[in-house]
């Protein structure tokens, strides 16, 4: 087999199924039913939990798979009013832009295999940043496109509001990555990552808190996320610039805001806290150390499973869980697993590991250091999105012209000065840390 | 003219960052305790598992009509179309016979209430002179798919049973629902 030929396919194949599996088959389904279950739960409601495929409910996640049935089921209007092209061609925008912002995003250390350095990033690019900001400024495009070609005074409002809005927030977005862009000294996502390092202290969040506060919020109205969602403003505005789409072309836009999402909380933890660096763990020191933190982690992982297990256990026992129907025996389903699982992990960690010679497995440090910096890249994202979900649900919706008034008065000066203040404190701190 | 001023804003507050996170500890105190309060039983959710999760109904509501009969099965009623006469929402329709028992003078043949028409104001409680007919029957909500399963005569308004389930404010259910139990 010539493996050179195959290389390239190789190198775009395996980031780039990791990245599409994390982001639309994993984590789109988590976000949709959490942005259900957590808006329920802070407003003291118990969330979706009527569908069920023969009594199972999932907690409600079966809803996901209605929301599908539905979609695609449903029949797909087409106003009159609409140019007919533009109509059908704007959700396929939205979406494709919204997937392609996810090519630079660098998920672990780049990783030795056949002497030769495998990505771990879609496209590893050199001018990493840029390409995002290029990309996402092209998805207001998609949404005037959709507002416009609709033939509605509503949808055209929202497409106008999130126009002027976007592209208010991009000089923001731009300007407050600007200081750590200088601190780091390169464009490249992954040589961004790597020059944050494993110690928390060197994040870009210490580096530049400012800058953090200003592109968390750029990032919030360059998603049309809640305290900024006056393009869809449904108060106003009906549902704004997807007002006309309904079934498919509507999932399309439901779906791209949510990849979005993920998107910008990857973003987010790869600039300013570490993308795949796992706290205080070096690549160097995980490489020296696998069998111990591989041991760590199948315990840590182990004593959580158990933990669901006894919780489990618990909610078989009590009257408080007892619907009188199929869902009582939902516990009973997942408890072997878990048990299983937490007696397996443990196993491995205590029993299996410990005995082994680990100088009979060179490829052993690899995969541990794959794991962990995938699994620290994951949380961090996960984390992030579980925050869009969680202030889309505390905050209320800023006035229009309270929007502009701070992107323009108060984000682009704070952006400017941040500059500056970022680049004489990284001085100073890496300095002193040093 | 009432001027109402308006608060001005402090530094703190203008600032938004400080006030945000606040708001976030609020709504996250309360994700927290309906996710894992559901074991420490002090989760605050307000909503009601409706058909599985029977609703305790306050202790004056009123339900469906039901008739109430003598120890010897013959319905309590005497036709004295006093229930009839106080419904503002004519709903109720009575035919009388004589009654055969010496004691009474007349019964009921036909014993109608409609209950689409029906206003649930329970006059015609309060009008019985015999206390024959209550609002007090198992059944609170009615569903039906044509107009029929609506109307309810004699025989069915006396087929209907009393609720027998807790009332809101009773003390056990009270007790329970402190308990995290409902």
């Amino acid at each position: 087999m010539n493996l050179d030929a195959l290389w390239p396919l190789i190198q775009f194949l395996v980031p780039f199924l990791f990245m599409f599996g994390f982001v639309v088959a994993l984590m789109l389904p988590t976000m949709i039913f959490m942005e259900r279950k957590v808006s329920a739960y802070i407003q003291d409601r118990r969330g979706p939990n009527r569908a069920n495929i023969l009594g199972i409910r999932l907690f409600g996640m079966i809803h996901n798979v209605a929301d599908v049935i539905k979609l695609l089921v449903k029949e797909d209007l087409e106003p009159k009013a609409a140019d007919k092209t533009f109509f059908r061609f704007a959700p396929f925008l939205v979406m494709t832009i919204a997937i392609m912002t996810m090519a630079v995003i660098p998920f672990g250390e780049p990783i030795a295999i056949w002497g030769k350095a495998l990505h771990l990033q879609i496209a590893p690019l050199n001018a990493g940043i840029l390409y995002i900001f290029a990309i996402s400024s092209l998805s207001v495009y998609g949404i005037i496109l959709a507002g416009w070609s609709s033939g509605n005074k509503f949808s055209f409002l929202g497409a106008v509001r999130a126009s002027s809005q976007m592209i208010s927030y991009e000089v923001a977005l731009g300007l407050s990555v600007i200081g750590i862009l200088i601190a780091y000294g390169t464009t490249d996502l992954a040589e961004m990552v790597r020059a944050q390092g494993a110690n928390p202290l060197t994040w870009g969040v210490v580096l530049s808190p400012i800058g953090f506060l200003l592109f968390l919020t750029a990032m919030f109205a360059e998603t049309n996320r809640m305290p900024f969602d006056l393009p869809e403003g449904e108060s106003e505005l009906v549902a704004g610039f997807h007002l006309e789409y309904s079934s498919f072309k509507f999932a399309l836009f439901f779906m791209s805001e949510y990849v979005n999402m993920v998107v910008g909380a990857a973003v987010i933890s790869t600039l300013f806290f570490g993308g795949w660096q796992v706290p205080f763990l070096s690549t160097a020191m995980i490489k020296q150390n696998s069998a111990l933190i591989f041991s760590g982690m199948m315990i840590s992982g182990g004593a959580v499973l158990l933990l669901i297990s006894v919780s489990l256990i618990d909610a078989i026992r009590r009257p408080f869980f007892a619907w009188g129907d199929r869902r009582d025996h939902e516990p009973k389903v997942f408890l072997p697993l878990t048990l299983l699982g937490g007696v397996g992990m443990l196993w491995l960690g205590l029993g299996v590991i410990p005995g082994l010679d680990i100088a009979k497995y060179p490829w052993f440090p690899v995969v541990v250091v794959l794991l962990l910096q995938i699994t620290a890249f994951c949380a961090k994202t996960f984390f992030f999105s579980f925050f869009f979900i969680w202030v889309r649900w505390t905050l209320p919706r800023f006035r229009y012209d309270q929007v502009m008034q701070l992107g323009w008065k108060y984000m682009l000066p704070l952006g400017v000065a941040n500059i500056f203040l970022t680049f004489a404190f990284a001085r100073l701190w890496l300095g002193w840390l040093r | 003219m009432i001027v109402v001023p308006r608060p001005a804003y402090s530094l703190r507050e203008k600032v938004y960052f400080w006030e945000i996170a606040k708001g976030l500890l609020v709504t996250f105190g309360h994700l927290a305790r309906n996710l894992w309060g559901a074991a420490l039983r002090n989760r605050t959710i307000q909503t009601w598992e409706y058909p599985e999760e029977p609703r305790p109904y306050p202790q004056r509501v009123r339900l469906l009509h039901r008739l109430v009969k003598r120890p010897d099965g013959t319905p309590k009623c005497v036709a004295c179309y006093m229930c009839a006469t106080a419904c503002p929402a004519v709903a109720i329709e009575i035919i009388a016979e004589p009654s055969p028992d010496d004691a009474i003078e007349k019964r009921p043949i036909s014993f109608v209430i409609d209950e689409l028409r029906c206003v649930m104001c329970g006059f015609c409680v309060e009008a019985c002179p015999k206390d024959a007919i209550r609002m007090d029957s198992e059944v609170g909500d009615l569903m039906g798919t044509r107009r029929e399963d609506f109307i309810f005569t004699l025989d069915r308004l006396l087929e209907m049973k009393p609720r027998a389930g807790a009332y809101l404010g009773d003390r056990e259910l009270e007790a329970k629902r402190k308990a995290g139990l409902i």
